[in-house]
């Protein structure tokens, strides 16, 4: 066969809008972009002349799917800013919320949008036909990270109840203690979760990465700490624009972010994963080793696998929070505005989100910059598929979009998110 | 005889966050039940199925905001029997409509490296500044259990039933205390839709007007109460330009203060 085009116009099963576009001539992929064509929202704009208080609301608009990511990386940036560190029980709390959103995300992307493509199916829906108690165990464990965000926050998407300092209101012992139950059986699901999917079929694929995540010296990364990589990158938060940087590419309203001097690197599951694997929780590690995974783990597919030991972890992080937290003698703590520039990285469940902002005296937003994980994978995503597509030029037509458009779908890509995705072609000549 | 035929259900996205459609796969309970009674016939968030028009219901999520989307919009109509928009972007332009108060090359300056690759309008506007527009629901994001009720509203062939009241309906039926009178904390509730069950007064802070203004909201009057309250200009400008910033009460009221 002397060439053939791949193209999908509107990738399915992603959060946002995007294409993908595979050049093949002769047995070389001479090219592959992912088309970001999300309408640009201008956030980090019209955040100038809002007050710091006003950001973590504001910011959760820009996505549905991670608006805690948003609301506690705004968070840590003014409370930086204004010289403020929010610790113990409002702290663990936080964390509490934020695992949540991992049960929810993670249980969303493993059942609904990822899962069908190991199995053949175009959605959840026709793969619930013939698997229905596998698909009302992903919909339950999902909403039971949903029900821990509400109990938290108000409401799962867009929470209202987080603000700088802290929350507007906290539960009591008791209402947390309603959590204990449901969250018991989520951890149990995981379990079977992992054990589910650890059974799918994975393309033999494996890229060495440089992975990036948020670094923390006791926890598993969620919601704070510097950032590290697995070749060299160990910093504080602040440094962060020292390290990374953002390139404007002509097919995307997203940015691209690169490490400064070296090139594309991966945020997210497998990032966390093989570089934190030690600071898992005891039932979570045995739980990946019965998997089959190893303490890192290179192949992108297997990223599902990854993100079950995730929603583990993140159950049995809220178990242990519920169990030992102390309740706040304070919703919050009161914070003045001063001039100054804070910055605040945590883990969206699909990779690192990062703030920073410069406030006046009187806490007026001078500017802002936010580097969604998306954006931070875009790069890494494209040489996947290059490296993907190279090797298995053998595929149909079809069967090798579909592939492609799994392995994009492997980073859970938000492209809300990063326009702030998918179409996908395949030209072959 | 006709054979019986499922509905079709499209979901379309313009410019927004996913968090509405995202509603649709959080109805975890329902989910199922609801796709056993309708086909979902285009729905890219859930599905790479995509099954041709015309659809009986398009859920129209985000708001307009580049020539291309502007086109877009019309064959979304076109395929569409209703059409609903989902959401403050859909239904009011959205957080993203704050480019309407200044100069969106600014905002481009501001955002992108390399403004040129970028084509975008200067306003984000409402759907319904398009086309027509069978059902407005409101929020940011939307009442999960609101939708349900539209769409089966719109597949049975009755109208829904959509409080148009204020927050403040819900927050005394639920026996909060007023956040405003109690506690001197500027609220948007007495001028702004009911729907999310009155959250934040149950939270102890004010309503930031996520489900836009109810049917003759008296902004101006709220605004004064604020002022009592030592609300300044530069915060009721903010206080009234939100989510739903282009509704056209809220924007009135908005530039009323503005300096």
């Amino acid at each position: 066969m002397k060439g053939k085009s791949i193209k999908v116009d509107y990738l399915a099963r992603v959060e946002g809008e995007g294409g993908l576009q595979v050049k093949i001539r002769g047995d070389e992929v001479k090219e592959a972009k992912l088309n970001i064509f999300e309408p640009p929202r201008f956030f980090e704009a019209f955040l100038r002349g809002r007050k710091f208080t006003e950001a973590p609301d504001i910011t959760a608009r820009i996505c549905g799917i991670c608006p805690i990511a948003y609301m506690m990386s705004s968070c840590h940036a003014m409370e930086m800013a204004c010289g403020v560190k929010v610790e113990g029980p409002l702290r663990d709390l936080r964390r509490l919320i934020y695992c949540g959103e991992w049960i929810e995300s993670h249980g969303l992307h493993i059942y609904m949008l990822h899962a069908p493509d190991f199995l053949g199916y175009e959605d959840a829906i026709g793969m619930a036909k013939d698997y229905p108690d596998v698909v009302k165990r992903g919909l339950k464990l999902k909403k039971i990270g949903n029900d821990l965000m509400i109990l938290m926050g108000g409401r799962e998407i867009h929470p209202i109840n987080i603000r700088v300092g802290g929350f507007y209101k906290v539960p009591n012992k008791k209402e947390l203690q309603k959590m204990v139950e449901p969250l018991k059986w989520a951890r149990d699901a995981s379990l079977e979760t992992v054990k589910w999917v650890s059974t799918f079929d994975f393309p033999d694929f494996e890229r060495d990465y440089e992975f990036v995540s948020v670094s923390h010296e006791s926890e598993y990364p969620i919601d704070e700490g510097g950032i590290a990589s697995n070749k060299g990158i160990d910093i504080g938060v602040e440094q962060f624009l020292d390290y990374f940087e953002e390139h404007h590419v002509k097919h995307s309203t997203s940015l691209q972010a690169s490490v400064k001097g070296r090139g594309s690197y991966m945020t997210g599951p497998m990032a966390r994963y093989s570089l934190n694997f030690n600071k898992l929780s005891k039932i979570s590690k045995e739980a990946a080793k019965e998997a089959g995974l190893s303490k890192t783990c290179n192949n992108p597919f297997k990223s599902i696998i990854v993100r079950a030991v995730e929603t583990l972890y993140a159950c049995d992080e809220a178990l242990r929070i519920i169990a030992s937290c102390e309740m706040p003698d304070q919703p919050y703590i009161e914070i003045e505005p001063q001039e100054g520039v804070g910055h605040g990285a945590t883990e969206a469940p699909r990779g690192t989100l990062y703030h920073r902002y410069q406030i006046d005296k009187n806490g007026i937003i001078k500017d802002a910059r936010i580097i969604p994980p998306t954006s931070q994978n875009q790069s890494s995503v494209e040489e996947d598929l290059t490296e993907f597509v190279s090797k298995n030029l053998n595929l149909s037509h079809d069967e090798l979009t579909w592939k492609c458009e799994q392995a994009v779908r492997n980073y859970d890509p938000c492209i809300s998110c990063s326009c702030h995705f998918l179409k996908l072609t395949i030209d072959r000549e | 005889m006709a054979r019986e035929r499922k509905p079709k259900l499209a979901v379309w996205k313009f410019a927004s966050c996913d968090g509405c459609q995202l509603s649709l796969l959080d109805c975890e309970d329902e989910l199922l039940a609801v796709a056993d009674k309708i086909t979902i016939a285009n729905f890219p968030e859930a599905s790479r199925a995509v099954i041709k028009g015309p659809y009986d219901v398009s859920l129209v999520e985000g708001s307009i905001t580049t020539p291309h989307d502007a086109e877009r919009i019309h064959k979304v109509r076109r395929a569409s029997k209703v059409l609903v928009t989902i959401g403050a972007c859909a239904t009011a332009g959205g957080i993203q409509a704050l480019r309407n108060f200044s100069d969106v090359k600014d905002f481009v300056a501001i955002v992108y490296p390399s403004p040129e690759y970028i084509v975008t309008l200067n306003k984000s506007t409402p759907i319904s500044d398009h086309v027509f527009v069978d059902y407005e629901l409101r929020g940011c994001p939307i009442n999960k259990y609101q939708l349900l009720e539209v769409v089966s509203a719109f597949l049975i062939g009755r109208k829904p039933i959509i409080p148009p009241y204020s927050v403040c309906m819900e927050c005394k039926r639920k026996g909060n205390i007023c956040v405003m009178v109690a506690h001197g904390t500027p609220c948007l509730g007495p001028v702004t839709q009911a729907g999310c069950g009155a959250l934040c007064p149950s939270y102890n802070r004010g309503c930031y007007g996520c489900f836009g203004p109810k049917e003759t909201p008296n902004t101006n009057s709220l605004a004064e109460w604020c002022k009592k309250l030592n609300v300044s200009r530069d915060d009721l400008t903010r206080f009234f330009r939100n989510f739903n910033a282009y509704a056209d009460s809220f924007r009135k009221e908005s530039e009323a203060h503005e300096r």
